[in-house]
């Protein structure tokens, strides 16, 4: 048995726990759970969990339903809002068919495929998401609505406020568990809170994100508040989006410094840049991957409309931090699009793709824009090259067709998956009548 | 425990991940002088001779570890499976023998067994530094007698730095004696993982891992007291 094995087992039974929740992710970012009792444990290790992974979404075609989890012991963790008596731990798990081969639909695969290739030109992918999201008051028999808590504004300290409470709550749980937190504050929108996450190896982060966004709806549950990391809950007011800072590192080294440069920017750098601005609009799709979506990345509102870098301008895709004075281990690139109802799995793996594909073509990186591009018009963007984000998720998915690189990316199954069930998402909500529309056409 | 002596200097890292792992302290040495200047007050544990590179050295090394007045057991002898038919089967110079390319688990269980037999060193099971505690046995650690939820990398690495107080440590040692294997994170790794370490530590212990500037980190105090 290996020792990491053995640590699991050994804690489960020192400390008393119960069950073991076993989880894994489905491909549009589902968290999935099977709680197993620690007599499982041992079998699960060495065999793996057979589950019918046929009602998974994305996961199989029905001739190959039965699947099997394999627990990462390196994950195991208890969970905090369980309280001392009877402690419950998890475990991330990696899928794979009945013969052990990793499975192609597993976004955990997904993403530790690009980090192989990542790995073989000698770079560790590192992120750090901000999580933005809202607290909204639930509705009679505990249904969400989306009625905020409070009406804050940026960094508002607003006192004796239930909010300001359940922060301060999930930042305690979230350190307990090992998900260190940089800072957290109110943000623009009544009730919005932004949590960010100090960076870590990507495939660690996208587990820490799958574990953010559930302790934040429990510890809301317990006080009777509904947590939503829905992109656009409310017009009119800014969305909630997760803007994503990435850096590569060669072994202690940042691969992303230069002291030579104006921006500190290596030429791995800028060639990983200049694939994300070439590539932003085919993983659109994959980072923001609802038809909500596309209303929080409208202009206006903070959120990028166009793929432009910059230094400092907030309104650019992708903005350059200014790193700390002999700090070049923060030297990083921030890309602004996504949203927390992205499968950060899948989402870090085409940002990685696409930004290795820069490097290795060695793409030419635009000027940089220093513009408002709110402000900009059309004749002035087309002039500066300044394409628009996919304005809604049918334009997004045409451009993710398009793409060679995302097929490579994510793999056929679930590029082939992804696309279909989006396009039936649209087609779906294309037949809905809106409040929009009774409002403006019922008098015609 | 007393450490055990391990020829040659530096040892096959392989077998010094053994040991890392299993919880031995060794200090490495190539010559019978070296051995005797390094040799604790209390005499070594043992003695782990690794004849794979240098044959002769190491016949040298048992030699001289086993015509003392007190010949030095239990001692192992690590020999490459290729070089067997050369090997001398004398009881007087070794009292048991491992193959190489090691096995995982097998250096480990003829360690025990000789120490078992001998009756000398057996594993400590419990590491106390101040209000630290660490169950080897259990795998649980405890600050103030309260229970610490550790992933098994963070236990690892608590366990590492804390056998060995007062020592600094770059990132890059850290990496290869605690991971030791492929690893997505890269040396930034040690980092996130010593900052969660302390977070679980709380604010009030978070001191008992020090960050020494532009090297490393170091568990406890300095041996120099700074």
């Amino acid at each position: 048995m290996e020792r990491q094995q053995d640590y699991v087992l050994r804690s489960v039974e020192e400390r008393g726990i119960r069950f073991i929740r076993l989880w894994f992710t489905d491909v549009l970012g589902q968290l999935k759970s099977i709680a197993i009792v620690p007599g499982e444990l041992e079998n699960a290790f060495e065999e793996g969990m057979t589950f019918d992974g046929s009602s998974i979404d994305g996961f199989s075609r029905v001739q190959e339903s039965d699947m099997l989890l394999q627990p990462d012991p390196n994950t195991f963790e208890l969970l905090p809002w369980r309280g001392d008596d009877s402690p419950v731990a998890r475990m991330f798990c990696d899928v794979t068919t009945l013969d052990g081969t990793p499975f192609a639909g597993d976004p955990r695969h997904v993403l530790r495929r690009q980090l192989d290739i990542a790995r073989e030109k000698g770079f560790s992918f590192y992120v750090g998401p901000d999580m933005e999201f809202f607290y909204f008051a639930q509705g009679e028999g505990g249904r969400p609505t989306n009625t905020p808590l409070d009406t804050g504004g940026y960094f508002d300290l607003t006192t004796v406020d239930v909010a300001t409470d359940l922060r301060r709550r999930t930042i305690l749980g979230l350190e307990s568990i090992g998900i260190p937190v940089r800072y957290s504050h109110h943000e623009d929108s009544p009730s919005q809170h932004e949590i960010d996450l100090r960076y870590t190896d990507a495939l660690t982060m996208a587990d820490n994100v799958m574990t953010f966004k559930l302790v934040v709806k429990e510890i809301a549950l317990e006080r009777g508040v509904h947590a939503s990391f829905m992109p656009k809950p409310m017009a009119g007011v800014q969305g909630s989006g997760m803007h994503i800072h990435l850096s590569l590192f060669e072994g202690d080294t940042n691969a992303f410094h230069d002291p030579g440069d104006d921006a500190h920017l290596s030429k791995v750098a800028k060639g990983f840049l200049a694939g994300l601005l070439h590539h932003a609009r085919e993983i659109t799709a994959v980072t923001n991957q609802w038809v909500n979506s596309y209303k929080r990345l409208v202009v206006g509102f903070e959120a990028p409309a166009y793929v432009a870098w910059a230094r400092n301008n907030s309104s650019a895709l992708l903005r350059v931090p200014g790193s700390k004075r002999n700090k070049p281990a923060s030297t990083r690139i921030e890309y602004r699009s996504p949203d927390p109802a992205c499968n950060p799995y899948l989402a870090f793996a085409v940002i990685l793709a696409a930004g290795l594909k820069g490097i290795e073509e060695s793409y030419e990186l635009a000027p940089e824009l220093t513009q408002n591009l709110y402000e900009m018009t059309a004749e002035e963007r087309l002039a500066e090259g300044v394409e628009a984000l996919p304005g809604s998720l049918a334009e997004a998915i045409a451009c993710m067709e398009q793409s060679e690189l995302l097929p490579e990316a994510l793999g056929e199954h679930v590029f082939e998956w992804f696309i279909r069930n989006k396009r039936a998402e649209w087609d779906s909500y294309r037949t809905q009548v809106t409040q929009f529309e009774l409002d403006r056409y019922l008098n015609l | 425990m007393e450490p055990l002596l391990v020829f040659p200097d530096p040892p096959p890292p392989a077998l010094a991940r053994v040991l890392t792992e299993a919880g031995y302290p060794f200090r490495p040495a190539t010559t019978s002088d070296e051995a005797t200047r390094l040799e604790p007050e209390d005499g070594w544990a043992g003695a782990l001779i690794c004849s794979d590179d240098d044959p002769e050295g190491a016949a040298a090394m048992c030699r001289h570890l086993r015509k003392r007045d007190m010949p030095l057991e239990p001692l192992l002898l690590v020999v490459r499976s290729s070089h067997l038919t050369a090997l001398e089967p004398r009881e007087d110079l070794f009292d048991d023998f491992c193959l190489l390319p090691l096995q995982p688990g097998e250096l480990e269980a003829r360690l025990k067994h000789l120490f078992w037999r001998t009756g000398r060193g057996t594993r400590p099971e419990l590491i106390e530094y101040g209000p630290l505690i660490l169950n080897l046995e259990t795998y649980q650690a405890a600050i103030d007698g309260r229970p610490l939820d550790l992933t098994y990398m963070e236990y690892e690495l608590l366990r590492f730095l804390a056998t060995h107080p007062g020592k600094v440590f770059t990132r890059e040692m850290l990496l290869s004696r605690v991971w030791g294997y492929e690893y997505y994170g890269g040396a930034r790794t040690v980092d996130v993982h010593i900052r969660r370490l302390r977070a679980k530590l709380s604010e009030e212990h978070a001191a008992l891992i020090q960050t020494v500037r532009s090297v490393g980190y170091r568990f406890g105090q300095s041996r120099w007291g700074l």
